[in-house]
């Protein structure tokens, strides 16, 4: 009793003084408060999870919605992650054609060839004869009988180089084009690298418009998270407007939302990592055997522990921030009367 | 304790509800508050709960004044008064320990702090063994009696209460103003708005009278 009267007559000063004698006025000490404080926040974490229990299919409707649009951002993401290093090897995997004059015999290329792969740029060589260009041609091109109506192969020998590993550049190319070229029985050199640049692009291209799209998916997960907050709240406004009266202030009464929101955002970022993980295994086989086709060893990237983390980090994050803007709006209108 | 000085409340849509109110409550002091429906009785308490603003004029309690109170701080101006209504205004889903041990909760007592108040207050409204019960499992007498531990159980220094007998039987009425009466015994103030006359008349204490919106007598 003694200690009441005491603390009521200091509590004529300002409110953020008071917030923290307030503290100090329920009694106890420091560390009782601070226990107590701990308590109110593990009870409104375990309330809200009852909460949002006690209505199954409400929530199950919000998980859900949450969980494919936080899946389409996380599954857009995880395939940049995995073109990126696609695009690197493949800048490296540009080739040269070298044509040969039209004199030239298979076998005086093969020796061409031999002194070739001796450069120290080049990793690799490959004759193309004259009857298999003509093969090649006559079965890819559909030519063929045009061909055969000149009597004679007009194709020359290629051969395609490999650059060495260590060349990545196009402009790395340069020099070992112009030595190919400097050779008397060259005819032309023609470095293959439009394709790429062309599927670099496109990766450009994706990887920019991600940055737009996540954050159209975002929006999206606010809106469905706060959407779903606003009826718990509408549902439990009578409470609200009780524990307004006798003397809540707003950060107790939003406590228990702001952790609803959280549950949805942990949960809704830890079904969408399962379901984006899950679609992956699905497809493994025929995304590597597509990614070898174009030669190299491709492994397909999962999310790292590190992404995992970040994942699910950011969509508790949205969870969170959803419910606060919601809050911010509703807690003015329920007020008691 | 509570000081009322020239306090006008005027709405937009009926003009004015209550004109030039003064009166003052000592520490420890019961008194009813009477009146026609009409008469400003609900509006009065209204404003000592800051749930409206005055027109004009001052509240004056425990020494601030709620007419000049900052929306941040009027929860910490609330939890000084223990609020009882006609309607109880319990939560329904909760149970009486629950509904109890509220405004502990929300003022930040320890675990074993709200134990024992919640039992303290129980006992003293003679609900002892009840905690665990809901609200609708009860009578309305003993609904109204688990909104008065909740307005007591964080022992303010004042207790306002809005018809806490308009649901009772006169049986009941009588109990729950005697328990009041009991309360007041402890030093706490009282302030009971009421239109029972007859209840008021057996009572014998001090009686604030409104009549269209002005204090006639008190």
């Amino acid at each position: 009793m003694k200690r009441r009267r005491q603390t009521r007559e200091i509590n004529y000063v300002p409110p953020v003084k008071q917030e923290i004698r307030q503290t100090k006025r329920a009694g106890g000490d420091f560390i009782d408060k601070l226990l107590a404080y701990r308590d109110a926040h593990v009870f409104a974490l375990f309330f809200s999870l009852g909460r949002l229990l006690r209505s199954p299919f409400n929530t199950l409707m919000t998980l859900a919605v949450l969980t494919v649009a936080i899946a389409i951002a996380a599954g857009f993401q995880l395939l940049v992650i995995n073109l990126q290093p696609l695009s690197g090897s493949l800048e490296t995997s540009a080739q040269l054609s070298v044509f040969l004059k039209n004199h030239i015999s298979d076998a005086d290329a093969k020796k061409l060839a031999e002194t070739i792969r001796q450069n120290p740029d080049v990793s690799d060589v490959t004759v193309i004869g004259k009857d298999q260009a003509l093969a090649d041609f006559k079965s890819y091109s559909g030519f063929g009988d045009a061909i055969e109506a000149l009597g004679t192969n007009p194709l020359p020998v290629v051969i395609t180089v490999l650059p060495a590993d260590n060349i990545k550049k196009q402009a790395q190319l340069e020099p070992l084009q112009h030595a190919l070229q400097q050779l008397d029985s060259v005819d032309a050199v023609q470095v293959d690298t439009l394709w790429v640049e062309r599927l670099q692009s496109i990766i450009a291209l994706i990887e920019k418009s991600l940055g737009t799209v996540n954050a159209l998916l975002a929006v999206a997960a606010l809106f469905i998270a706060g959407n779903t907050i606003r009826q718990e709240l509408h549902s439990r406004r009578q409470e609200v407007i009780i524990a307004k009266l006798i003397g809540a202030t707003n950060g107790f009464i939003q406590r228990p939302f702001l952790y609803a929101g959280l549950w949805l955002g942990f949960v809704s970022g830890v079904l969408a990592w399962f379901v984006v993980t899950v679609l992956m295994l699905l497809l493994w086989h025929s995304i590597e055997s597509v990614l070898r086709l174009y030669g190299g060893s491709f492994h397909l990237l999962f999310f790292s522990v590190a992404d995992t983390l970040k994942l699910i980090g950011l969509s508790t994050t949205l969870g969170v921030l959803a419910s606060w803007a919601v809050l911010q709006y509703q807690l003015r209108y329920a007020v008691p009367e | 304790m509570l000081k009322f000085e020239r306090v006008s409340k005027r709405y937009h849509e009926t003009g004015e509800v209550l004109t030039d109110i003064s009166f003052q409550l000592k520490a420890g002091e019961i008194a009813f508050l009477t009146g026609h429906s009409g008469a400003g009785k609900s509006t009065l308490l209204k404003l000592i709960g800051v749930m409206e603003r005055c027109s004009q004029g001052d509240i004056w309690l425990d020494g601030e004044n709620l007419c000049q109170a900052k929306q941040r701080q009027l929860p910490f101006i609330r939890r000084k008064m223990g609020f009882i209504y006609q309607d109880y205004k319990l939560l329904q889903d909760r149970t009486i320990f629950d509904n109890v041990a509220l405004p502990l909760i929300i003022a930040g007592f320890s675990y074993q702090e709200v134990l024992r108040k919640v039992r303290a207050a129980l006992e003293k409204v003679s609900l002892t063994g009840k905690e665990k019960k809901y609200p609708y499992a009860l009578s309305g007498g003993e609904q109204q009696r688990v909104g008065i531990a909740r307005a007591i159980v964080n022992r303010p220094p004042i207790i306002i209460a809005d018809e806490p007998t308009g649901n009772l039987d006169p049986d009941l009425a009588l109990e729950i103003m005697n328990l009041f009466v009991s309360f007041q015994q402890l030093g706490v103030t009282v302030l009971i708005a009421t239109h029972d006359i007859s209840l008021i008349d057996k009572m014998n204490h001090r009686v604030l009278k409104l009549s269209q919106g002005r204090l006639v007598s008190g």
